[in-house]
């Protein structure tokens, strides 16, 4: 079959495009949340019933909850009953038209953090023109996103990989979604998981098959396509027996979004001998330096070692959002199973991050390693927030956590609020806990041999968190670094 | 033309209104000289190596200091360091997680990159670094390490000779090098400093013992009292002062 001419995309384009905008108007809801809103959403994405009850019924258990009050932050409350909560992905087409258009602090960015120019126009939501195709560098990106998704989906079906919007899996592998979802983090877990099951936008499924180890890290599509999810994305992965896959979310470059209040679910299920290995990198907008706007990042993210000698592996690198409240978790049922937390905050001005992980140990011989790195800047506050659990039946179990803070500058903040509950005398539970600063004597050794402020602390701060970075994927790690010293732009001096 | 250049330095301690530390100090030191500065505790030694390599807490009131017809006076201390001062400190600063050879290489980097040259590429760098080390009488391990991280006193110090001799600036300061060093560590870095030596570059040692002068001999010899140098001589001034100490001068 002969490649599609450039001109046929377009002019495809152009097509949809029109078709959508008349959608998008039909399909946004006014602000408020009740039950006839959730049967609209569901109804809209035309799911099956019992999803459609799930959903009410998270929505009752969520109306007798309330909010946390125990982290560490301190913002307004959020009024739910002003948030919109559906519309249809966004078109865009208030965005800007091309590069030229968008914000040039954004772009110097970009261009720091070293994003392909095409990247560059899809991240900050630049329009594609249809009238003028040849110019346009957003054509280039549905162009590449097109070949590109294309090769990956063959790829993948040849291992049996299922990767899919959950909004078709729940059509396509209906008994997959409807055994696991919940399954790992309830529709009650907490105030926010309640939310997110009952207003829950869109988000991603995979299913590795027993035995696969998938071909591909499920990464690189995701720079490109990982866009419009919603701001209550739903994430299920599950991994068979023996099966194995990488995954990792986000992206370094910022990302342009509407909306203020993001509460996301992400559940993770690794079989027997299965291993999971997911990744974040999580940018979103901090706000200005005196804390006006930035997202609200509430996630709950959790991952069941269901089987015997399963792996679990969370890595994240948080530098953006206002607000953070996330504890990416393990809970290692199966026997020999392993769960581990790498994890880099850094906040900078008026950020507030309350951050850490729970490994809840039940099974035999389970072990656990936490490995968690603050860095506070400016004004911001940085609290480590994190539970080992030993079940009595957690025979044997071990857990390693290590928890070190850097401060940078004589205003901001650092907290560690560990938590251990210990219920079998055969466990060893390890704790460290350190905090540092970043002295003027160390910039001005760095100075004196030529090596301006910035990069000096750049370098301290890699540094600090090399531990973390090597469980990146290689380039991401790179990257990573990057973005920390792109975050601390202005922390010193 | 002299190579650095101070004029009539004053300079406080903290803000505008801090104590004033150094009232009036005049030096020239020409390329291819050293100079030695001594003096009783106090008397603004280690204030000078500070003020001249532009150490945040210090305010300069009056005066002119220059490097090769470089006026340092507004430069950053990375600028001035870039400008070609380099600056050998007393209490070298650990910085953890920073690997010894990822420092100098960022260090190397940021100097080719000031005077638009090219950076070395990394293989030919980690030998010029490891042989440099050898001669130094360092582990080649402690590359790897953390900048100054759990290094004993004399492996610091042999640290900063060991960057003095691979950045080759045109002007070396040497704040006390010899404090806290045995016999043996002592000649390892007067060796050192006396390969940096050429007639393109100038030294400044600051020191507090004659120790030092018999292994690097200096040029002139200059007595620092109160801020001001009151008296200049050539080797033979250092002899006298281990012999007299610095009341008869003051």
């Amino acid at each position: 079959m002969s490649q599609p001419s450039v001109d046929d995309l377009v002019a495809a384009r152009r097509e949809y495009s029109a078709g959508f905008v008349t959608d998008v108007e039909a399909d946004t809801l006014p602000p408020g949340l009740n039950e006839d809103v959730i049967r609209f959403i569901s109804a809209r994405k035309d799911e099956p019933e019992w999803l459609t009850e799930w959903r009410l019924q998270a929505y009752r258990q969520w109306q007798e909850m309330s909010e946390p009050d125990w982290p560490h932050l301190h913002y307004p409350k959020v009024n739910f009953q002003d948030i919109s909560y559906y519309s249809a992905p966004k078109s865009q087409t208030d965005g800007p038209r091309s590069l030229e258009e968008v914000d040039p602090e954004l772009l110097r960015t970009y261009e720091k953090l070293g994003i392909p120019l095409h990247e560059q126009a899809a991240l900050a939501g630049v329009v594609p023109d249809p009238e003028q195709p040849s110019s346009n560098v957003a054509v280039d990106v549905v162009f590449d996103s097109v070949s590109i998704a294309t090769t990956f989906k063959q790829k993948l079906a040849d291992a049996g990989v299922i990767f899919c919007p959950i909004s078709e899996a729940v059509k396509s592998h209906p008994d997959l979604v409807k055994k696991y979802l919940g399954s790992v983090v309830p529709q009650k877990d907490n105030f926010y998981a309640g939310l997110n099951s009952a207003v829950f936008s869109d988000g991603s499924f995979v299913y590795i098959p027993k035995g696969v180890r998938c071909p591909m890290e499920l990464s690189t599509y995701f720079r490109i396509n990982e866009r419009n999810t919603g701001q209550f994305e739903r994430t299920l992965i599950i991994a068979d027996a023996g099966s194995h896959v990488s995954y990792l979310e986000g992206c370094t470059a910022p990302m342009r979004d509407e909306n203020q209040l993001h509460a996301a679910v992400v559940e993770l299920v690794a079989l027997e001998d299965a291993e999971i290995k997911y990744s974040t990198v999580q940018n979103w907008y901090p706000g200005d330096e005196n804390g006006r706007g930035g997202i609200y990042n509430f996630v709950t993210k959790r991952g069941l070692c269901a089987g015997a000698r399963a792996k679990i592996s969370w890595t994240q690198v948080e530098t953006g959002s206002a607000i953070t409240w996330k504890y990416p978790s393990v809970v290692l049922r199966g026997d020999d199973s392993v769960g581990e937390f790498y994890s880099v905050a850094l906040t900078n001005n008026r950020q507030q991050a309350d951050t850490g992980t729970k490994m809840i140990h039940m099974g035999k011989n389970t072990r656990s390693t936490i490995v968690a790195k603050g860095i506070s800047a400016g004004r911001s506050d940085s609290s480590y927030r994190g539970l080992v659990r030993v079940s009595p039946t957690a025979a044997n179990a071990r857990n390693f956590t290590q928890c070190d803070s850097l401060l940078i500058g004589d205003l901001c903040g650092a907290h560690t609020f560990p938590y251990i509950e210990n219920k079998n005398n055969t466990a060893i539970i390890e704790h460290e806990a350190s905090t540092s600063k970043v002295s003027d004597d160390q910039l001005f050794a760095c100075q004196q041999r030529g090596i301006d402020t910035e990069k000096a602390v750049s370098m301290i701060v890699n540094g600090f968190c090399k531990e973390v970075f090597r469980e990146l994927p290689m380039e991401f790690a790179v990257e990573a670094g990057k973005l920390l010293e792109v975050s601390l732009e202005g922390a010193v001096g | 033309m002299s190579l650095l250049a101070v004029k009539d330095l004053h300079a406080n301690v903290g803000e505008e209104d801090g104590q004033e530390i150094l009232k009036g100090l005049n030096l020239q030191i020409q390329a291819g000289e050293v100079h030695a500065i001594m003096g009783p505790n106090g008397s603004g030694k280690s204030t000078l190596a500070n003020v001249l390599s532009g150490r945040p807490g210090y305010t300069v009131t009056r005066g002119t200091l220059s490097l090769a017809n470089e006026d340092l006076s507004h430069l950053e201390p990375h600028e001035r360091a870039q400008a070609g001062l380099f600056l050998a400190f007393q209490y070298p600063v650990e910085i953890p997680g920073v690997s010894n050879m990822e420092f100098l290489k960022a260090s190397t980097d940021s100097l080719a990159k000031a005077h638009n040259a090219e950076q070395p590429d990394a293989a030919g760098f980690i030998r010029q670094v490891r042989t440099l080390a050898e001669s130094l009488d360092l582990d080649p391990q402690f590359l790897k390490r953390g900048v100054n991280e759990g290094f004993s006193g004399g492996e610091k110090k042999r640290n900063e000779i060991l960057q003095l001799l691979l950045l080759n600036p045109k002007m070396a300061i040497l704040d006390e090098t010899d404090s806290g060093l045995d016999i043996d560590a002592l000649k390892v870095v007067a060796e050192g400093v006396n390969r940096y030596r050429s007639a393109d570059n100038g030294v400044l040692l600051i020191t507090h013992y004659q120790r030092l002068l018999d292994y690097i001999v200096p040029d002139v010899v200059h007595v620092l009292a109160d801020g001001q140098i009151i008296q200049s001589g050539d080797k033979n001034l250092a002899l006298e002062l281990e012999a007299k100490g610095y009341t008869w001068l003051t």
